[in-house]
This record gives structure tokens, C-alpha cells and sequence, in this order.
């Protein structure tokens, strides 16, 4: 039946730990990317003028409308088509599969969180705006200060969901030569013909990973939420 | 246009449309199953479908995919030789469709679990009352209107299951995006085919939107909602 000996031999092992690594190092990069950028384009969603919704509506729309593989493809096996892209400065990064996984979970997480945030910003109540606006607070005051930071901490519940995605996502990066969990466990798969341990192994890191990751999510919520809480006695 | 590949395309694009609608059906089946399951008013039942659903949302799609795609077939006939049949050879479509199936039946699984939950419990009572056995009060009335509450949540997964078919080229599936990278490499225009093939993508994606306003519209009918 199974027999996963043949994973904890040393070489094994550290094909997993470095896969593991590979893994966390795509997921904080591109996470930390995409909230930063999300930030400013989720102002930009909620503003009343078309000129400024409009384009950050499109980029969301077609972003959560396609598969994120295709992106991924779209980056790193697409953009060698033109010459301009080859020629430039920015090639050697292009050329390169590390860049291009961050790069397109960077775009993807971006987008959801985007939109996860507008809908935060514009569910806050209207009288936390209209008490901002009494005393005298700018509008840039009024995001810095009042919207922003209360819409990202509701927005906690939903993100820790998005970074699970995101976890998953980054398997995809072994599509594209890069050794990650996923990458690990194919390699070993090729490597001794067995199709159930390597992969098994895979996802039970995943699991933790994952349940590590809700356990995080909950203490934040805890500590950032609690203003939202039902009163104790 | 596309020097010949246009016909090529198409075909795949069947094929995605295919494996999304039966996948959709088998992961409809296995939700329904899996909700009723952990409703059930048996422990052992209760947390057979928990493990279901927590276990199959924990780990990726294409983890998921891999090792029932190499592995499945393995285990299936194991299981059909210990039990004195004979072997089955899985055709890649069957592998993909039962995968995805089972993968987004466990999310299927937790909206139905909610929607059902969502349906008063007087609507239970009720059947009871007028003796209908518990299958029958499920079928007849929990149902019709679990059908309202479990909508925004199967659409969601319907479009998040339409994305993930992609992952079946990586197996060697000739979907839409097998075929894209197939005459993107042939033609050396990666970059246009799978540009193409995100249009489709987003064609569907967009129908789906507009198929779920229609939906929502008519299972809420006679639905009072509250003025804000």
C-alpha cells in the first residue's frame, strides 16, 4: 500500500523545504503587492466620477472573469510574442518564471481585494461620514482617518478568505517550471513513479498551511474586531 | 483569420463548456448529498461530510487534480480488483469531470448547508404536520425555497469552477487553454491565442452574471424585501 519512506530521505526533505519556502515567499510578495496597490484603486472605485471607476471597474472585471492560470500563461509564455517586450529593460526579470508567478498572483490578489475593500468603504455607515464631515474633515482627511482604517479592519473576515485562495493559487507557479510545494510533489511523482505520496504529502502541508493561516485570521480578528463585538458582562 | 485555427479553438471551447456543465452536475449532486449529510440527525454522517469539506477546501484545485488524475485511476481499480471486477480505463474527460466534480461539490456542500439552513423551521414543522415523511418535506418544501438562498453562492461557484477548468490542460486535457498554448506554440503567437481564449472566458463568465440577476429575480418572487 502507501509507503512514504522514500519521503523523508534527506534530499526529499529539503526538495519539500525549499518548496515550502518557494511557496511563502510568492505568497507574502505578491500579497503585500497587491494589498498595497489595492488601497488607492479601491478610493478610486468608490469615486462617483466614471472617468475614475471606470478603468479600475474594467481591470477588476476582467481580472476576476478569467482563470488566473491564463493570466499566469499570458505573462510568462505570452509577452515573449513581441519584440518591444524581448528588447526592453524589464526582459530579463519577464524571462524569468519567479517574477512572472508573483507578478500574476500580484495582479490577481489585487484585483479581489479591490473589490473586497470598495465594498467595505461603501458599507460604512453614513454616520460615521456625515459626523466626519461636521467637524470640519477634508475629503482626504475623512479616507485617512474615518473610511480606510475602519473598512480594512471589516474587511478582515473576508481577506483571511482571499489569502487562502491566494495559498492555493500559488500552486499553480509549478505550472511554469518553479519548484514550489506543488512542483515538489511533481518532481518526486516523475522521479519514483508513486502518485499517491507525493501528493498527499503536498496537500497535508497545504492543510496546515491553510489552518495556520485561519488560526492567524482569528487572533487579528480578535484584536482588530473587537470594537464590533457583542458587548460581554 | 488565425490561419485555420479558428475550428480548433471552438473545439476546445466545447470542451470547457462540456467539462464546466457536467462537472457543475456531478458537484451539484455530491453538494446536495454532502449538505443532506451534515444535517443529518446522525454523528457519524455529520462528520463524514465534514471531513469532506473541510479536508477538499483546505488543499489547491490543481494539488486536488494531480492526485486524483494519477492517482484515482490506481485506486479505483485496486478497488474493483479486491472486489473481483474487472478493471475500467478512465478517459482524461472522465478523470477531469469527476475531479472538478468532486472538488466543488465540497463548496457546494457548505452554500447548500447554509441555504437550507436559512428556510424557517416551521416550513419543517409544517410538512410534518401534514404527515410527509422527512424526504418529502425536503423535496416538496425545503427545496423550492432553499433554491432563493442558495443562489448567490452557486453562481460564485459555478464561475470559480468555469475558471478552474483550465486546470485540466495541465493534465493533458485538450480544453480551450490546451489548445491555445497548443497553437500559440505552433504559430509562435502565444500572446494573441490566449487572449482569444480570455474573451471566451470572460464571455462566459459575463453570461453567467446576467443568467444569475434572472434567477435571483424569479425564485424571489413574492419575497418582501425591507426598504433602506
Amino acid at each position: 500500500m502507501l509507503d512514504f519512506t522514500m519521503l523523508i530521505e534527506p534530499d526529499n526533505l529539503k526538495l519539500y523545504a525549499d518548496g515550502l519556502l518557494t511557496t511563502l515567499k510568492l505568497l507574502l510578495v505578491s500579497l503585500a503587492c497587491g494589498l498595497a496597490v489595492s488601497v488607492p484603486l479601491a478610493v478610486l472605485r468608490v469615486a462617483r466620477s466614471p472617468l475614475l471607476y471606470g478603468p479600475v471597474w474594467l481591470y477588476t472585471y476582467v481580472i476576476r472573469g478569467t482563470p488566473m492560470l491564463l493570466q499566469l500563461y499570458l505573462i510568462y509564455y505570452g509577452l515573449s510574442q513581441f519584440a518591444v517586450v524581448r528588447d526592453s529593460l524589464a526582459w530579463p526579470l519577464l524571462s524569468e518564471a519567479s517574477f512572472c508567478a508573483t507578478l500574476a498572483l500580484a495582479i490577481n490578489t489585487c484585483a479581489y481585494t479591490t473589490e473586497m475593500l470598495a465594498g467595505a468603504i461603501r458599507a460604512t455607515s453614513h454616520g460615521e461620514v456625515e459626523a466626519a464631515k461636521s467637524v470640519g474633515m477634508s475629503r482626504a482627511t475623512l479616507y485617512r482617518r474615518i473610511l480606510l482604517p475602519s473598512a480594512l479592519r471589516r474587511s478582515l473576515p473576508a481577506y483571511s478568505n482571499e489569502v487562502v485562495m491566494m495559498l492555493h493559487a500559488t500552486s499553480l507557479a509549478s505550472t511554469v517550471t518553479l519548484l514550489d510545494i506543488t512542483g515538489a510533489a511533481d518532481r518526486l511523482y516523475s522521479t519514483y513513479y508513486m502518485p499517491f505520496e507525493p501528493f498527499l504529502a503536498a496537500a497535508l502541508i497545504y492543510l496546515l498551511l491553510t489552518w495556520g493561516l485561519v488560526r492567524v485570521f482569528r487572533k487579528l480578528e480578535g484584536r482588530y474586531l473587537a470594537y464590533l463585538a457583542p458587548r460581554s458582562h | 483569420m488565425f490561419e485555420g485555427y479558428t475550428g480548433y479553438i471552438v473545439a476546445g471551447a466545447t470542451t470547457t463548456l462540456q467539462i464546466a456543465l457536467s462537472s457543475l452536475a456531478v458537484a451539484t449532486v455530491l453538494g446536495l448529498i454532502g449538505a443532506a449529510c451534515r444535517l443529518a440527525p446522525n454523528l457519524l454522517l455529520n462528520r463524514v461530510a465534514e471531513a469532506y469539506s473541510t479536508l477538499v477546501r483546505g488543499v489547491p484545485d490543481l494539488v486536488l487534480m494531480l492526485l486524483v488524475f494519477y492517482g484515482g485511476q490506481t485506486a479505483a481499480n485496486a478497488l474493483l480488483e479486491a472486489l473481483g471486477l474487472p478493471a475500467i480505463d478512465f478517459n482524461q474527460f472522465m478523470a477531469g469531470v469527476l475531479t472538478l466534480g468532486f472538488i466543488y461539490g465540497a463548496y457546494l456542500s457548505e452554500t447548500f448547508r447554509g441555504a437550507i439552513m436559512a428556510v424557517p423551521k416551521g416550513q419543517w414543522e409544517a410538512g410534518w404536520a401534514y404527515g410527509m415523511s422527512r424526504p418529502r418535506v425536503f423535496l416538496r418544501i425545503i427545496l423550492p425555497q432553499m433554491i432563493r438562498f442558495a443562489i448567490p453562492g452557486y453562481t460564485n461557484n459555478w464561475l470559480v469552477l468555469t475558471k478552474a477548468t483550465a486546470l485540466v490542460s495541465v493534465i493533458g486535457l485538450q480544453d480551450m487553454m490546451f489548445r491555445a498554448r497548443e497553437a500559440g506554440a505552433a504559430t509562435r503567437e502565444p500572446f494573441t491565442y490566449l487572449l482569444v481564449v480570455g474573451a471566451v472566458y470572460l464571455a462566459i463568465t459575463s453570461v453567467s452574471l446576467l443568467l444569475l440577476k434572472w434567477a435571483e429575480k424569479r425564485y424571489s418572487a413574492g419575497v418582501r424585501m425591507g426598504e433602506i
